[in-house]
């Protein structure tokens, strides 16, 4: 693509996997800009949107899991990837870090992701040409 | 890939269309929460409470009843943070028959058009 065509598109997360289509629309969407060879700035997951970043799940064979997928794009198109701090450890999804932090034996967060805040989303807005919001 | 925080341009205007009524979801919360981050990047705010995110801006609410925090208390510290472009539903508020002293903040109540226009003038638009 010519790179005048480029857009800058940020991606942001509200919906858990499975309930609704929105977090695998999210997905979708996401592979789809890059297909075109769009640039990723960050994606952001927040509310339940952090339920995309629990790396616990246990699909049945003839599913998908959605958060494993986005692992895998994430890892191999090297994108950058915000989990809400606030809306994270509330539901239980918590790297290394955090868990240690709170004492807490096991942690649940893929690595791809990092956990950060809401200044990230705002830095976000300023920072790309697009921001699509996926929620319920 | 990580980004170093920054701001490119200061005249950001960021809109958020709050849609829903308190204490059934956390969509107002999320909203507010937002909207207040977006202030401390000293940006402007425009906040426009719409449908039955009307509901929230009424007086006397109770939600001690319901375990849950009152908004209202947020709603009040708006103004601190610089949060004056605030935009009530007309038609909700008729709706819900609702007068501006029923409300715990100033809001200009506004149809359709006004939001548009808002709408298009709004450099990113945070619906929830």
């Amino acid at each position: 693509m010519e790179r005048d065509k480029i857009v800058r598109f940020s991606i942001v997360v509200h919906a858990a996997p499975y309930s609704s289509e929105a977090a695998a629309s999210a997905f979708n969407f996401t592979k789809a800009l890059l297909h075109q060879g769009h640039e990723i700035y960050r994606l952001f997951f927040f509310s339940d949107g952090v339920h995309n970043a629990n790396r616990l799940a246990i699909l049945p064979e003839d599913e998908i899991n959605l958060q494993q997928q986005w692992d895998n794009l994430i890892t191999v198109n090297n994108l950058e990837s915000v989990v809400c701090i606030t809306s994270s450890i509330k539901r239980g999804v918590l790297n290394k870090e955090e868990a240690e932090r709170h004492n807490l034996e096991s942690n649940s967060m893929y690595e791809s992701s990092e956990i950060g805040g809401l200044g990230q989303l705002v830095d976000a807005a300023l920072n790309s040409d697009r921001v699509v919001n996926f929620g319920s | 890939m990580v980004h170093d925080m920054q701001n490119k341009d200061p005249q950001n205007i960021f809109t958020f269309i709050s849609r829903s009524a308190p204490y059934g979801s956390n969509r107002p919360q999320l909203c507010l929460d937002i909207a207040l981050t977006v202030t401390v990047f000293g940006q402007d705010v425009n906040l426009v409470f719409w449908g039955d995110g009307v509901l929230q801006l009424i007086k006397g609410q109770a939600p001690e009843a319901i375990s849950s925090k009152s908004i209202s208390s947020t709603l009040e510290t708006l103004e601190l943070y610089g949060i004056k472009d605030i935009y009530v539903d007309e038609a909700a508020m008729n709706k819900h028959k609702l007068k501006p002293s029923d409300l715990v903040i100033e809001a200009k109540p506004s149809g359709k058009e006004a939001l548009l226009t808002i709408i298009e003038r709004s450099s990113s638009v945070f619906n929830l």
